[in-house]
């Protein structure tokens, strides 16, 4: 890629938003939506990819509806996909506090919370379904806390000033996926969902301009296979493992969608990463991943440093405790220089401080890089079963990881890699540029803008797929003939993509090099860590451009993949997936060397207030970037989507 | 807690495939941190196997901090290893000493085939679940989500059997391959809140049948699931299950 060059700019893009007034939008979408008749559902064959929040509720949901769908996932069972990671709780604008919550006050944070950087008509319609959610999860049977009246409970998050967040202890991703993977498991035993578990998407079949089916391998047998179908839903989740160490699950990885990118999906605002202020720091240089601390619990716990240099290096060389430290020379610094949000700032905000404050000396830990989150204060008011009632398993956790409890001491954390914004670019149908390509959940695009508010991914995962997706799949269905436009499955097109999928393995396991993929995917984190992390300038961004290719280029010359095709080789996925996350990466980077502004969790340095917070150009910069592939050698081309705001005013986002 | 680096011999179970047998490889860790997870160590004994020509060793694993329920290994004969309440992933070095020896082998149930190494195939469970360890309701047709006031105590209760994590340890435990906890955990969840109260007849019956036909075998009262459980699921539940069942098939037969 030259990034000297400069962009190459495609067509502008149309998100489809309905017109008339914002809430009235989607009401009025649904009603022109064309439908199928209920008898001419099963005709159709749909495939979805991923079985998370997003994908798993959609395949259960089509099947429910009575289309014929065909469902995929990497793991042994639905019921693993790294949605069931999701800790602190989800939002929904039920105002059961009587707090002043409403549609529009969760639209507004949303919009808000990811810097003005997202689709309002999308928002809306998330903060509109929010409810149903709720009511739907309820009648599944997931176990939300409650209060001794028997009514839901609730709790705060950040970017908020209401409590409209709904959890199930610390687990409330898995409850919720679990929810969604029972109906999916119904859908299986009544046989509208054919279930396809350890089967890995490896590439997209598009014919004729639309997507018509996937080709897949079996993580067991390696047989490589096609599969058609009139729609494909890819709910792959997202690409935070490009950057190695992140809060992922060790399988999560970006090839389903980055195959559809190079078959010609739009891939938008790739730059936009989430960067996630409580995890538990990097521990050596042999850790495997990163493992979060729920935000939820900032309700509770008070982020803190020693106020001086002197005593943060007093704490790193172990002479001082955090217990001997005074209250007056504790910095709670987010609660000094945010005093309205306090410890509830939005995560980009979170995360920053934590880095300005061990960028100027006062971290702690041995690496000089973690801030503590103390719940001393908390435990005094509340009590220790109070505490332990609210966040029990997450301490727990904290000590079978650290050896350190966290009642006695405070906790230390540091922000890591969590979740990313950026994804394939869909429209208000949740329909890419690719005709029947849709895309839900962290894969797509479409509601977070530049940052991603606590407790929202769960919402939108299970907005698109219970309550969108299964609306406007069928105004697209509605325009085929269903009989008429039946496939095989071998036609030329699925040949041909089967073909490149068996060379590109043949590639892999004949080039017989001295590196394991893992030591490349670690090469590759941490020059996306160290340039293209918490913050970019043109510089880093660069640095990042010149460095990624050479590694690529090793990549393909010097890897060493064991076994053959014909058998579970978890070498082998490893190095398919490592081999696209060294190209995503370059994308990312590019993305992020032309956004020259902040926003949200986009920090570049050249963009910044006097007091450091991210500056945007919105006069330069209000629009959603999609990139499209133009082949492996050629700079992508730019199309972009101008963001129009008819109802919120732009302003510096402030949680003073 | 200071952190340091000891070295250990692992006596690993190695399977090409299910038709093939298996047996015991013995390799050597050296200088691995006691803050590093279980599972960090073996991946630097494959890093350490690929560098001297040798076939990394297979295991399942992902989410890596004790909630997908996909690690699975029995380590010195318990599975998930050492500690109570944890998952292999959740496993740290510093439950080991310096020299140990330490035996890593599949869950072992004739339910639960070998696929290769330490991975086995656990669809067994899905299927049960598809029997009936379900809600029927559809999207959009559930009301409002406080319509139902449930008592703190039965959402409580519910909650503790949802915390399953389907990982099979239960089985892996038990000298039958008993799956009578990971079955009763969803029996109790949903049996304990009135959203699962219309259909439980139904549902335990089914659940049992399949359990019963993918080959586990009965539950003889030891608590070894229990023990076992990375989410220290009850027994409670296996009795909880066993009044359902007895109402469901004596009491009030449907």
């Amino acid at each position: 890629m030259n990034y000297n060059a400069p962009v190459t700019e495609g067509a502008k893009l149309d998100g489809h938003i309905p017109e008339g007034p914002l809430a009235e939008k989607w009401t009025k979408h649904k009603f022109d939506l064309k439908l199928v008749n209920p008898s001419n559902k099963r005709k159709y064959r749909i495939i979805v990819v991923g079985t998370g929040l997003g994908g798993g509720a959609a395949a259960a949901s089509l099947g429910e509806l009575g289309y014929k769908v065909d469902c995929f996932c990497i793991q042994d069972s639905a019921r693993r996909a790294h949605s069931i990671a999701a800790q602190g709780g989800i939002n929904a604008a039920k105002n059961y506090q009587n707090d002043g919550d409403s549609v529009y006050r969760l639209f507004y944070d949303t919009i808000k919370g990811g810097d003005y950087r997202a689709r309002e008509a999308n928002v809306h319609r998330l903060a509109e379904v929010s409810r149903n959610i709720i009511d739907q999860c309820v009648a599944q049977g997931v176990p939300f806390a409650r209060d001794y009246g028997g009514l839901l409970d609730n709790r705060s998050f950040g970017g908020a000033q209401v409590s409209r967040t709904f959890y199930a202890r610390g687990q409330t991703g898995q409850q919720l996926l679990l929810g969604a993977y029972q109906s999916l498991m119904r859908q299986v035993h009544k046989g509208t969902v054919n279930l396809h578990v350890r089967k890995e998407m490896l590439d997209l079949v598009v014919i004729g301009g639309k997507a018509r089916g996937i080709v897949t391998r079996d993580l067991v047998t390696g047989q490589i296979e096609t599969h058609w179908a009139h729609a494909v839903v890819l709910g792959s989740g997202g690409y935070g493992n490009t950057f190695f160490l992140s809060t992922n699950a060790r399988g999560s990885n970006c090839s389903a969608a980055w195959a559809a990118y190079k078959k010609g999906a739009y891939f938008a605002n790739p730059c936009y990463t989430q960067i996630h202020p409580t995890c538990i720091p990097v521990h050596g240089d042999q850790q495997s991943k990163l493992t979060l601390m729920s935000e939820s619990l900032r309700n509770d716990g008070r982020v803190w440093v020693p106020r001086t240099k002197e005593m943060a290096e007093k704490v790193r060389k172990g002479e001082l405790t955090p217990e001997q430290i005074k209250e007056e020379d504790r910095y709670y610094y987010l609660e000094e220089r945010y005093p309205s949000f306090g410890n509830l700032v939005p995560r980009d905000v979170a995360s920053r401080n934590a880095k300005m404050v061990c960028d100027a000396g006062l971290g702690v830990e041995a690496s000089g890089r973690a801030v503590f989150l103390d719940f001393s204060e908390a435990i005094g008011r509340l009590g220790e079963d109070v505490v332990r009632q609210r966040y029990g398993n997450l301490f727990h956790m904290y000590e079978k990881i650290t050896a350190q409890n966290p009642y006695k001491t405070p906790m230390k954390i540091y922000p890591a890699i969590h979740y990313t914004m950026g994804g394939l670019w869909v429209d208000y149908d949740l329909m890419s540029n690719l005709e029947g390509l849709f895309v839900v959940g962290e894969a797509n695009f479409s509601d977070h803008g530049a940052n991603r508010l606590g407790a929202s991914a769960l919402m939108q995962g299970l907005a698109d797929g219970y309550f969108v997706l299964p609306y406007t799949i069928g105004g697209y269905l509605a325009t085929m003939p269903p009989k008429a436009t039946e496939l095989t499955g071998d036609e030329p097109e699925f040949r041909e993509a089967a073909k490149g999928v068996r060379e590109r393995i043949q590639r892999l396991l004949s080039i017989n090099g001295t590196k394991s993929p893992l030591e490349f995917h670690k090469a590759l984190g941490h020059i996306m860590w160290d340039n293209v992390g918490m913050a970019r300038t043109e510089e880093s961004l660069k640095r990042a451009l010149d460095e990624i290719p050479k590694i690529r280029e090793d990549f393909w010359k010097n890897v060493k993949v064991y076994g053959k095709n014909e058998e579970f080789n978890q070498n082998l996925e490893t190095a398919l997936r490592v081999a696209d996350f060294l190209e995503l990466a370059e994308l990312l980077a590019y993305d992020a060397l032309q956004r020259k502004e902040s926003c949200g969790g986009h920090f570049r340095e050249e963009s910044q207030t006097a007091e450091g917070e991210a500056l945007r150009q919105d006069d330069k910069f209000a629009y959603v970037a999609a990139w499209e592939y133009t082949g492996a050698d050629s700079n992508p081309a730019l199309h972009k989507e101008d963001l129009k705001f008819e109802n919120v005013h732009l302003t510096q986002r402030s949680y003073k | 807690m200071a952190e340091k680096n000891i070295s250990v011999t692992l006596k690993v179970w190695r399977q090409a495939s299910a038709d093939k047998p298996g047996k015991f490889e013995t390799y050597k860790v050296k200088d691995v941190s006691t803050g590093s997870s279980f599972l960090e160590m073996l991946d630097i004994l494959n890093e350490e196997l690929q560098k001297e020509g040798k076939e990394p060793f297979a295991f399942d694993n992902d989410c890596r901090e004790g909630i997908c329920g996909m690690c699975s290994l029995v380590i010195n004969g318990v599975p998930h290893g050492p500690g109570r309440g944890i998952t292999t992933c959740q496993l740290h070095m510093r439950s080991f000493k310096d020299g140990d020896v330490i035996v890593v082998e599949p869950w072992r149930a004739s339910a639960f085939p070998v696929i290769r190494d330490c991975v086995v195939n656990r669809d067994a469970f899905d299927r049960i679940i598809q029997a009936g360890g379900f809600t029927n309701i559809n999207a959009g047709s559930a009301q409002d989500a406080n319509a139902i006031p449930i008592g703190k105590a039965d959402a409580d209760a519910a909650m503790d059997a949802a915390a399953c994590i389907g990982c099979g340890a239960c089985v892996a435990a038990c000298k039958n391959a008993s799956a009578m906890l990971f079955v009763s955990a969803k029996v109790t969840h949903l049996a304990r809140l009135p959203q699962g109260q219309v259909e439980k007849r139904k549902r335990v019956l089914a659940m049992v049948a399949q359990m019963d036909k993918e080959g586990f075998g009965n539950c003889t009262n030891q608590y070894e699931c229990q023990a076992a459980c990375p989410k220290e699921i009850s027994v409670d539940c296996i009795a909880k299950m066993n009044r359902e069942y007895l109402s469901a098939t004596v009491v009030e037969p449907a």
